[in-house]
């Protein structure tokens, strides 16, 4: 702690800091643009200029950089002198000599830190008369807008895409004063994180370009607290709409999740809620109907009419959706909807978090790590944002380094060329190269059997008492007692693993290592694939297989499916199989897919944007995410459809579905706490999720009805749909919109936190359902190593980040950067079937018949043996993980390749 | 107390005072070109739509009467898919005028807009544009802005040097 | 002398020409106001617009006669009667002309000081049944104006009793022969002069519903015919005023005998209101406490010396 005078005033602060984060965590107003909380400090634009005073009778004192300025015991400082507001006004005024006199027609304006700096500066008035330097634009793909004439080269662009994202095709080109940041040549920007540009960059050189394509200003947007729903760990997000339409995503902080930034599947994935594909009116038979209470009487007349009835649940639908489910058909009559393999993984991740007795970490706490092992995963595309948050742990070392060398740990450029480029070990096994392996101290490919063996011989070089794969060749032996004695040092180490390669040694081989481990703050965590995968595993149910015998058998003829396309679960034949002999079948969902086409009642579900629900992420962090704007038209949250035929629900609102699910399972039993959410914000009155500059609310819907109708009613969530209420007595995390006097931009989020990059003030959302406890034995099933056969093939699911996910793949912009649709092959395989890249191959069941032709790509890395196919893409639906497939050259003047399944 | 005295006496010589009111409808009174009323769209001294969809208008309005959605040309021009305004609302305060970065929502001196029916009261953008420059004749907003649209690119707006080129190292 | 000099024809006479007279104050009002600030005003119901009093009558009556559910009834219905009745029942004492008249009364000018300070309850009562913030605060206002330019009023009138001896304002008007008391009584008619605007809560000093302050003061919540018995009640009060003025300063009915004396005392009473239209045209509302320096700390130290003055010269005029 330090006590230092700031104006006059005096303040006991933290000392481990600079001066410009002390004064943004006092609530003070202090410019600054090449300073960012999580990147810290490299004094570049000079603008968060103070006095610093040598003593009490010093009277003149001298201009220092906050940001560079180490907070001091009994330090004399002033923000408001007439010298210090002179010299940041006049720096201001320099940097906007080249802006190029266009904020009406930039995406940026109104929440843009460079208005607002220069508004606080206090410079209004244009002085400079001479010619502006000018500079050409380029396409950097899909997701980014670039205007370089905006920027004033505050350099947070290239530090955070290359220093803190690990980037390498965004450059500083050019010299002196014509400075510019882009790539060497037009193109898209290669990084999964490269949509933070869009928030880090202080003015409108790099914004949103699928927002741009539907624009609205930031004060126009409806918005709402939400949770990502394209991956297992549950960032937050702030979606905005207009004119009932989603219009874009933005980070929203979360002290303990994502911090300042998201993946560009979170930021981009929006895509799929306006899509043309969105199921909007109930169907009975394919046939739309107009009236709600139709669809709901035929809803209800089919389960009365039913033997029994069974209910398929859903890893991407929220808790409360899964429970209404499980509830409206009886708990033996759940079943989870999972690949069968997915459902074992899944519970043996959850036996592992809750019994395992290792601590599993929030991303924050990964970024503490000091030493990493990833099994088997390629985390950037099977949980891209904890890709990043890997990347800064990395920096540890050099973080340790430093404190040795009394370098404070915000001084980043100082660290960065900290001498040796010391960095905490990264070590990867996994299937074939990843986008983390820049990073990595080693890297191991080789099929998931070889990665589990590896898992096993590092956990046995740890402890002796584990078991030990046989037949372990030389080399694979001396990584893993490497690996091993790496992990053996490190203060914080941490094992990541998943179900990206469908294989259940490797998590296994990944607790065992993690069990082996001396440290006491060792972590063990591990990606799912979906939002609400562990909630759905926590919640419990009945295997997909056993719903396809229960028809089977004839011992039911009603199903009820929600949000789930069967198609991605199990093969197609069973499904086909399973939906021809149901006698009705009834899918909820949002988007049209396979399986709705053969639904006799189709129900439109409402979207994330569109209803509340709870999802439980990777780390077993419940989540609640709220409504953005009220569903069009029929569509309503798949909870309110099964709630509406039910005899006598014991829940009339969500939050009292919510109190029902935590005390019906044990194992949400904590979610209790989440279920009064409503009742306890709304203590004064509600949450408006419009900002109080609303505009145009008298004519947006002028056109319909002059007399303009009242905004819908929200019942069940603590927000309106509209601008009234206060915002005042609202938690910061449950504030729709981050916004304070002066600050428009989205760093006015320095006003909500404890401390900068802290928690926020009054607590981050979320309730962790699991915390460690107990120990499970070692386990011994070791697999033998893989061994190719000749002529036979193993399909191999690859994740990718823009292609494996289900309701992103229905967003435009994230559809622009899908992976080519072919198969890997390990260059020797190639040249035994003798094709090359491009290439077009039969892929034939073991002993079946052809089932798709497709274009075949080298990858160096992958194992032989194997044949990597993109994860969820819907041309690969038909082929399972571990499926044996024979592979043949096909003629190549096919054309059209991935359209020929045959 | 003089003043007072003086006051009544001022107000009282008024009684002889010829009335500044006209009576309306009989005789229209006489309006200034910037006299508030009736909300037009112009378009620049190129002929084409000034407004760029910036919906500072929007955000300035107090009654909030103003609605529209941004869109692009292919040339890269920003302009209004929709411009709605409810004049049933308007009170022609004139904040969007002032509000106005590009001079292109400007209001006229027609007043008389009653309608029997109030729906009648909702102008879309073709009702609000017209085909001149209105009240200010030489402003063109793409001229002065560094935003390259289709025949004017970097470089070539007001006060505008050429693009750099990156790649070199020359000063 | 305590007699009844009118009979009913006079009671009704008195009853409708003041009544109208006050309803055509309203057009007369607005009209005057409109030609000192240079416009037209209402002109177009009836020949010169002189029907709008009556198409104001109607929109009068038949608007919502809404009663605040949050009030206390009675009292909200009763109050604006109550000042309604006390002026109009103010003109029995008013000497129009030689036998023409209700009542005279030798405590005529006391009848008066009574019914004008009783009207202040009907706005009180009126500022507390409403049950509204700015009502009450409106009441207050003319609670404390009215008891304080009480004082003064009758503080100030006191020298146009001593000078013609009678309280009856039938023999002060006979007094008034050989000069209107104007002359000798310049500061007591200013006193008073304030005073009578202050208590019938005209501008300039209508502090009590100040609108820019107080929505409406005591009148905020009541509409309809209601509202409209404030409206004229006001206007006869200030009928009255100026007939209580006419009377005992200018020489009520007095005037050369080519025009009847019913005839000089309407006149002059018509030139009264005029004044207080033009007041209230012409010159600002002082804030409350100003309004409350000025009465007592000048007008009070005034209207004592006046009285002092006054009393001292009839004195010595008149000896022993």
């Amino acid at each position: 702690m330090a006590r230092i005078e700031i104006d006059g005033r005096f303040y006991d602060v933290q000392d481990n800091t600079n001066v410009l984060s002390t004064c943004l965590s006092l609530g003070m107003d202090l410019p600054y643009f090449c300073w960012h909380p999580a990147m810290g400090s490299v004094g570049a634009c000079r603008q968060c200029a103070v006095i610093q005073y040598k003593d009490a009778e010093d009277t003149r004192g001298r201009l220092v950089m906050a940001c560079m300025t180490p907070v001091m015991n009994d330090m004399r400082l002033s923000i408001s002198s007439e010298q210090a507001r002179r010299f940041r006004s006049d720096n201001i005024e320099l940097l906007m000599t080249n802006h190029p006199h266009d904020c009406p027609v930039c995406e940026e304006g109104g929440e843009c830190h460079l208005q607002d700096m220069t508004v606080m500066t206090g410079h209004t008035f244009r002085r400079y008369r001479g010619s502006k330097r000018t500079h050409n634009n380029q396409n950097l793909g899909p997701f980014i807008n670039h205007e370089m004439n905006r920027c004033i080269a505050c350099y947070r662009c290239v530090r955070f895409y290359n220093d803190y994202a690990g980037g390498h095709d965004l450059q500083v080109l050019g010299v002196h004063n014509n400075v510019y940041f882009g790539r060497f040549e037009d193109g898209t920007l290669e990084n999964e994180f490269s949509g933070n540009l869009v928030e880090v960059c202080p003015t409108g050189v790099f914004t949103d370009k699928t927002f741009s394509a539907h624009y609205a200003r930031k004060w126009d947007l409806q918005t709402a607290p939400s949770i990502c729903v394209h991956c297992g760990l549950g960032c937050n997000t702030a979606p905005g709409e207009r004119y009932g339409e989603l219009r874009r995503i933005i980070n929203r902080y979360h002290g303990a999740v994502n911090g300042y930034f998201l993946c560009d599947r979170g930021r981009f994935g929006y895509g799929f809620v306006n899509s043309s594909k969105r199921i909007l009116k109930p169907r009975i038979d394919n046939q739309p109907i107009i009236a709600i209470e139709t669809a709901e009487s035929h809803f209800r007349k089919l389960l009365n009419a039913a033997k029994s009835t069974i209910g398929i649940g859903s890893p991407r639908a929220s808790l409360e959706a899964n429970f209404a489910l499980r509830e409206l058909v009886g708990e033996e009559n759940f079943f989870l909807g999972l690949n069968d393999t997915e459902h074992t993984l899944l519970n043996t991740i959850i036996d592992l978090m809750r019994h395992g007795g290792i601590h599993s970490p929030s991303l924050r706490e990964i970024e503490q790590a000091d030493a990493v092992l990833i099994l088997g995963e390629d985390v950037t595309h099977s949980a891209p944002r904890l890709a990043l948050s890997i990347r800064q742990a990395l920096r540890n070392a050099s973080f340790a380094m430093a404190q040795t060398m009394h370098i404070p740990l915000w001084q980043d450029a100082a660290i960065r060329q900290l001498r040796g480029n010391v960095q905490s070990p990264l070590f990867i096994a996994s299937i074939c190269a990843t986008r983390l392996d820049d990073v990595a101290t080693n890297t191991y490919h080789g099929s998931p059997e070889n990665v589990a063996r590896l898992g096993f011989a590092i956990a046995h070089c740890l402890d002796d008492s584990t078991p030990a794969p046989f037949a372990l060749s030389t080399s694979e032996q001396s990584l893993a007692s490497s690996i091993a004695s790496r992990l053996k040092q490190a203060k914080r180490p941490l094992v990541v693993s998943g179900t990206s390669c469908s294989c259940l040694a490797v998590i296994q081989a990944a607790y065992n290592i993690a069990k082996a481990i001396p440290s006491k703050d060792k972590q063990l965590t591990f990606t799912v694939p979906e939002c609400n995968s562990v909630g759905l595993t926590i919640m419990g149910g009945k295997r997909l297989q056993q719903a396809f015998e229960r028809i089977d058998n004839g011992l039911t003829d009603n199903v009820i499916i929600l949000e789930n396309d069967l198609y991605r679960r199990a093969s197609h034949k069973a499904v086909d199989l399973f939906l021809e002999t149901a006698a009705h079948v009834s899918v909820i969902d949002s988007l049209e897919n396979k399986t709705t086409e053969k639904a006799q009642l189709l129900l439109p579900a409402a979207t994330f944007a569109e209803s509340e629900g709870t999802l439980v992420n990777n780390e077993g962090r419940a989540q609640r995410y709220f409504p953005v704007y009220p569903a069009t038209e029929a569509a309503r949250g798949s909870w309110q459809w099964l709630t509406s035929v039910m005899e006598d629900p014991h829940w009339q609102h969500h939050d009292a579905l919510t109190s029902a699910c935590a005390t019906t399972l044990p194992g949400l039993a904590t979610l209790i706490q989440s279920a009064s959410v409503t009742e306890d914000a709304i203590a004064g009155s509600k949450i408006p999720r419009q900002p109080h500059r609303y505009s145009g609310r008298t004519a947006m819907h002028a056109n319909i009805k002059v007399s303009e109708p009242g905004p819908a009613h929200d019942l069940e969530t603590p927000f309106a749909f509209s601008m009234e209420g206060a915002t005042t007595h609202a938690p910061p995390a449950l504030l729709p919109v981050i916004w304070a006097p002066g600050w428009n931009s989205n760093q006015a989020i320095n006003k909500f936190q404890e401390e900068i990059s802290g928690h926020l003030r009054d607590g981050d959302t979320g309730i962790r359902l699991i915390e460690a406890s107990g120990e499970l034995p070692w386990f011994d099933d070791i697999p033998t190593a893989f061994e190719p056969e000749p002529g036979l093939w193993r399909i191999t699911p690859l994740p990718n980040i823009f292609g494996s996910e289900e309701l992103s793949q229905q967003s435009p912009s994230i559809r622009e950067r899908q992976p080519l649709v072919c198969i890997l092959l390990n260059p020797m395989d190639a040249e035994t079937l003798a094709v090359g890249t491009g290439d077009p191959i039969e892929i034939r069941e073991f002993a079946g018949a052809t089932t798709l032709t497709i274009h075949a790509q080298i990858e160096h890395t992958l194992p032989r043996g194997l044949v990597g196919v993109t994860t969820g893409l819907p041309e690969f639906q038909s082929l399972q993980a571990w499926t044996q497939i024979t592979l043949k050259k096909a003629n190549p003047e096919l054309q059209d390749l991935s359209e020929v399944p045959l | 107390m003089r003043s007072q005295l003086r006051s009544l006496w001022e107000v009282l010589k008024h009684t002889f005072v010829k009335p500044d009111t006209v009576e309306y409808p009989e005789e229209k009174p006489a309006l200034f070109p910037r006299y508030r009323g009736r909300i037009i769209l112009t378009r620049d001294p190129d002929g084409e739509e000034r407004c760029v969809a910036c919906n500072l208008c929007a955000v300035a309005c107090p009654v909030d009467c103003i609605a529209l959605q941004k869109t692009e040309d292919k040339n890269g021009r920003w302009y209004p898919e929709f411009f709605r305004i409810n004049f049933s609302r308007c009170i022609l305060c004139g904040f969007c005028e002032e509000a106005c970065p590009t001079n292109a929502i400007q209001l006229t001196p027609d007043f008389e807009m009653c309608e029997y029916d109030r729906q009648n009261m909702v102008y879309e953008k073709q009702h609000l544009l017209i085909d001149g420059t209105g009240k200010y004749h030489d402003y063109n907003f793409y001229r002065v802005a560094g935003m390259t649209i289709l025949d004017k690119d970097k470089g070539q707006a007001e006060n505008e040097a050429s693009p750099i080129d990156v790649k070199t190292l020359l000063p | 002398m305590n007699t009844g000099i009118g009979d009913a024809s006079d009671i009704i006479g008195i009853l409708v020409s003041v009544i109208i007279t006050a309803a055509l104050l309203i057009w007369v009002e607005r009209r005057l106001l409109a030609v000192w600030q240079d416009r037209l005003g209402p002109n177009r119901v009836g020949p010169m617009g002189l029907m709008q009093v009556v198409a104001d009558m109607i929109k009068m009556f038949f608007k919502e006669d809404w009663i605040p559910p949050f009030s206390d009834k009675l009292v909200f219905v009763l109050a604006p009667t109550i000042v309604f009745i006390t002026m109009l029942t103010g003109f029995a004492v008013i000497p129009f002309a030689p036998g023409v008249g209700i009542i005279d009364f030798n405590f005529g000018l006391l009848y008066f000081l009574a019914l004008s300070s009783l009207s202040v309850y009907s706005i009180v009562l009126a500022g507390y049944a409403s049950n509204n913030k700015y009502s009450l605060l409106g009441g207050l206002r003319a609670a404390a104006q009215t008891v304080s330019y009480e004082v003064f009023m009758g503080i100030s009138i006191m020298g146009v009793v001593m000078l013609s001896g009678t309280f009856n304002l039938r023999e002060i008007v006979e007094a008034q022969r050989d000069g209107w008391f104007i002359i000798p009584q310049f500061f007591g008619f200013i006193i008073f002069l304030i005073a009578v605007i202050a208590e019938s809560r005209r501008g300039p000093l209508d502090l009590p519903e100040a609108e820019q302050e107080l929505v409406g003061g005591f009148h905020t919540e009541y509409s309809g015919m209601k509202f409209g018995m404030f409206f004229v009640g006001e206007y006869v009060a200030i009928t009255l005023s100026s007939a209580i003025i006419v009377t005992l300063f200018f020489g009520g009915w007095l005037g050369p005998s080519w025009l009847p004396p019913l005839v000089w005392f309407c006149l002059k009473t018509a030139v009264g209101i005029v004044f207080f239209i033009l007041l209230r045209g012409a010159l600002p509302r002082p804030r409350y406490d100003q309004l409350m320096t000025f009465g007592w700390k000048v007008l009070l130290p005034a209207g004592l010396l006046n009285l002092l003055v006054t009393g001292a010269v009839v004195l010595s005029l008149h000896g022993t």
